[in-house]
């Protein structure tokens, strides 16, 4: 743990890339194998399953620390960490002890099956055995929150760095490490290493499921008359609808069938009839890359978000639900094809083989078929104008706009643009004006500073002398850091009450909201629900009184459901 | 900014009796102009001209120009003038020297802050306020450590009143940055370290091991080194960067120490790829120290810890404290609880509960003489 605490505090102490990837080599020559399983499981975004419940670690630590609750969440406020925290505020340990990492995370992972109390005892004494730097870690294997401005992608080069194979394939091995659950051995880090011979970039731990690297988009903001001489002829780009739902890899293999998340969680039983679809219609050795959307028969678009959200929020999913709510995967692309890594093939000719294993795809969106693959529609424009025009309806199906896909791209690893490139063309976000009327401090490096905000739009037009504001949407990012500090001394300024962590303030900034999609939500004050609200600017130029209304709002709700 | 304890929901402090601000005979009270003393007819540190001002210490927030008559501690004078005027009228007093002045005896403390700081004493009728300005308790040697005086009301900041804030010993924080400074040395990177003009920077001089390469000073720092030199603090000898003696190998094996706002400035090109560090109590948290986007962040504040402040408060006897800045309200909450008489004055000294160590707000931007400006 000394060493993993060193590396963590080296990490931590420097802003430079490289100097953060030095640090990472350097620790993975030395660390001892299921030390390292663990230290890459962690840095690469692994989050095991909660050991002690968040309330009962604070409880603890409070108790250890000596102080009544609301001091310690005054405390837990101003640092923004909970395992920071408590390792800032217990007592000085009674026994330090080094103990190794995986010894550590053998030590803590049972403590989720044993009773509370015995649970406790465990704590106390470990916490004890730890020097004060070592505690912040220690703290942070509970609570799983370890940013440490590691990217994956560091990671994954530290790895190929120490190993001598190429990042690509330790990427394509480090799929699914990070599992929710998982529990990597020194077996498992001696593969993510293992020399490439006899690899052939097939599953590498003995998991038939085991998924290829998303390939990720890269957004496209120009303007429609530029876009011939950045991209060349429009009969060069394969373009399909942008879809609002989860991206997942759907792997057939070895008469089984797994269903993978972008995030690289295991989802096969969130959607039972993706598998049995797959099952049935596929052939072994096929991988297949798409989106997972709710999608009712004979419908023109898929449902919002907020209804596969529900698919996802329920712990069992009855017959009920599944007929309710169905989702398809609209397949995007084929990665894996009669057995054989396909990724290197050009665009056009994986679409082909994608289009032959499913069936055609409907020319119009109105003739959707009923079968839960299917392949993504393709767009056909004249010139750009003409898809731009086309992309004008994005919003009325539920999508976010067009991805461009060079007819010749390779199917990269991650958001590269060496074998070729995807783009994301996005129609411009919904907006409206609205009022800062809450205000929350945020976390990591805006903590202590009110960054997080809650906006409210007026629940009548301006001649309503009893309209009030109604909050509609919480939204964090968009602002500069300058723009922060700004905000929060007028936060500070004009706070009207305290709740907890929350601050009323006077009602006196407004900031146009942009957002992706809107729908009725009845557990919303407002009624109205938005996705990926964020702040495009603030109008310091504009009066409170002039900001929208619930009325503005309710009209950009799409019409099935105004 | 403070607000009124009892006006947070939640919070229902046990041991204080909900009562007005201000006493019928209290020696000091809050006026706008800043702490008033009615009965000796004088103001400490106010953030308004006035008459008659006592100061504290002459830290910006809290020496302020345009008052009639100052009285401070003699080793503020040069400082004062400095700042406010050469041509201020200024009475400076001995710590434990006391005056008289309409029947309120007024002596000065040390308080440990800074060089010069100190805590004022007043005493009328029997009864004993002190007003403590900013202090800190562990002696770093640069100025005499803190004294607590008994007394009946404390008069206490707050800026780091939060538990998290527990400082490491000075030995253990002076071996951090010696490390740091030869580690960079030996890369042959210079070692650029942000402290706070007046205080960090000669506490920093005073501490770090000179053996380690050249010390290089901004402009702004030199001219606080020479008071504390005449005041007789030993400092390491430091250079200007445009000392002819220095040679480039000599900077990239140079600890450079200078104010924040030179950040981001000309000034720093001569230096060449750098590693570069802050020194402030807020860089106990991850958070302050990543969003101040530096290499490294150096535990030192010239505040008390909150440890400091319970011990500071508990040794002086009293049974009243009134908090004037910094995490006011936690304090004053705090406090109640341990069975004491706590309340806040709504001063303007520090900046918010994040502002750094109360000079930052009043640092001036950083004037590096213009032939060290030109890279």
């Amino acid at each position: 743990m000394k060493q993993f605490a060193a590396l963590f505090q080296a990490l931590d102490a420097t802003t430079a890339q490289s100097a953060k990837l030095a640090a990472l080599v350097a620790y993975l020559r030395v660390a001892a194998p299921g030390d390292a399983a663990w230290a890459v499981y962690f840095l690469a975004g692994g989050k095991p399953r909660q050991m002690v419940p968040t309330k009962r670690l604070k409880a603890l630590a409070q108790q250890a620390a000596g102080l009544p609750e609301w001091l310690f969440d005054e405390s837990y406020e101003a640092v923004g960490d909970l395992a920071e925290t408590i390792a800032l505020l217990l007592p000085p340990p009674a026994a330090p002890a080094d103990v190794p990492l995986a010894e550590w995370m053998a030590q803590l992972l049972p403590l989720r099956a044993l009773p509370p109390d015995e649970a406790d005892a465990h704590l106390r004494a470990q916490w004890n055995m730890l020097a004060p730097e070592q505690r912040l870690v220690y703290f942070k294997l509970i609570t799983g929150n370890f940013r440490v401005g590691v990217s994956r992608l560091q990671v994954t080069q530290a790895l190929a760095t120490v190993s001598g194979v190429d990042a690509k394939r330790i990427a394509h091995r480090l799929m699914g490490y990070t599992q929710i659950g998982r529990q990597p051995q020194t077996a498992d880090y001696a593969a993510l290493v293992a020399p490439a011979e006899g690899d052939a970039g097939q599953p590498t731990d003995g998991a038939a499921g085991h998924p290829y690297p998303f390939f990720l988009a890269h957004p496209f903001s120009q303007p429609v008359a530029d876009m011939p001489p950045l991209l060349g002829p429009v009969t060069d780009w394969q373009v399909e609808w942008k879809w609002d739902g989860i991206r997942a890899q759907v792997v057939r293999r070895a008469g089984a069938v797994w269903v993978w998340s972008r995030g690289e969680e295991l989802v096969t039983d969130r959607f039972p009839e993706l598998a049995s679809a797959a099952l049935q219609g596929l052939p072994d050795g096929t991988v297949i890359d798409g989106e997972i959307l709710v999608w009712l028969p004979g419908e023109p678009a898929p449902r919002p978000f907020a209804d596969l959200q529900k698919r996802l929020g329920r712990k069992t999913l009855t017959p009920k639900l599944l007929r309710e709510l169905p989702v398809v995967l609209v397949a995007y692309d084929l990665l894996e094809h009669a057995g054989q890594d396909v990724r290197e093939q050009p665009q056009q000719a994986r679409r082909a083989h994608l289009e032959a294993l499913l069936q055609p795809p409907s020319t119009t969106i109105g003739e959707t078929p009923a079968v839960a693959l299917r392949p993504s529609p393709l767009l056909q424009g004249a010139d750009w104008q003409d898809l731009a025009r086309q992309r004008e309806a994005a919003r009325s199906l539920g999508t976010e706009g067009f991805m461009l896909k060079h007819r010749h791209a390779h199917y990269g690893v991650g958001r590269t643009k060496d074998v070729g490139v995807w783009w994301k063309w996005k129609i411009d976000p919904m907006s409206v004006d609205a009022v800062l009327i809450y205000a929350q401090r945020g976390h990591g490096r805006r903590a202590s500073l009110y960054t997080d905000y809650t906006f409210a739009v007026w629940n009548g037009p301006p001649d309503d002398a009893n309209r009030q504001l109604v909050p509609f949407a919480k939204a964090y990012s968009g602002l500069t850091d300058a723009e922060i500090a700004q905000v929060d001394a007028i936060i500070r300024k004009t706070t009207r009450e305290s709740f907890g962590p929350v601050r009323s303030v006077e009602a006196t900034q407004v900031f146009e909201l942009g957002f992706e999609g809107i729908a009725r939500s009845p557990r919303h004050k407002s009624g109205i629900a938005v996705r990926f609200p964020r702040m495009l600017r603030w109008r310091q130029d504009k009066p409170v009184a002039e900001a929208d209304t619930l009325q503005t709002l309710a009209a950009l709700l799409p019409e099935s459901s105004a | 900014m403070a607000w009124p304890v009892a006006a947070l929901p939640g919070h229902a402090p046990r041991g204080c009796a909900l009562r007005p601000v201000t006493m019928p005979n209290d020696l000091v009270v809050l006026r706008p102009e800043g702490l008033y003393c009615p009965a000796g007819d004088f103001y400490i540190d106010p953030w308004r001209p006035v008459e008659r001002a006592v100061l504290t210490h002459a830290h910006s927030d809290h020496a302020r120009r345009g008052s009639a008559h100052y009285l401070a501690h003699a080793d503020s004078a040069g400082t004062l003038r400095n700042r406010l005027g050469a041509d201020i009228t200024l009475q400076t007093l001995a710590y434990g020297e006391a005056i008289t002045h309409q029947g309120v005896t007024v002596s000065l403390h040390p308080a440990g802050h800074v060089l010069g700081s100190a805590q004022v004493r007043i005493e009328h009728e029997g009864q004993v306020w002190v007003a403590s300005g900013d202090y800190k308790l562990e002696d770093d040697g640069t100025c005499p450590p803190f004294e607590p005086v008994r007394c009946h009301t404390f008069i206490t900041e707050s800026t780091f009143g939060l538990p998290i804030y527990r400082w490491p010993a000075q030995p253990v924080l002076f071996a951090d940055i010696n490390a740091w400074w030869a580690a960079n040395a030996a890369a042959g990177k210079a070692s650029v370290l942000y402290a706070y003009a007046f205080g960090k920077a000669q506490r920093l001089l005073h501490g770090v091991d000179s053996h380690i390469g050249p010390i290089v000073v901004h402009g702004a720092v030199e001219p606080l080194n020479a008071v504390y030199r005449a005041a007789g603090v030993p400092l390491t000898p430091t250079h200007r960067v445009t000392d002819p003696q220095l040679t480039k190998t000599d900077l990239r094996r140079a600890l450079v120490i200078a104010p924040p706002s030179a950040a981001g400035t000309p000034w720093l090109k001569r230096f060449g790829e750098h590693s570069d560090a802050f020194a402030s109590g807020w860089m106990l948290v991850r958070g302050a120290r990543r969003r101040r986007g530096v290499d490294r962040g150096f535990v030192m504040s010239d505040h008390a810890d909150w440890p400091g402040l319970q011990k500071a408060i508990g040794a002086t006897g009293a049974e009243r404290i009134i908090v004037t800045h910094g995490s006011t309200e936690v304090m004053v909450r705090w406090l109640c609880e341990q069975g004491l008489d706590a309340q806040v004055f709504a001063t303007e000294y520090g900046g918010d509960d994040n502002e750094d160590d109360t000079d930052a707000a009043a640092e001036q931007p950083a004037s590096a003489t213009a032939a060290e400006a030109a890279p």
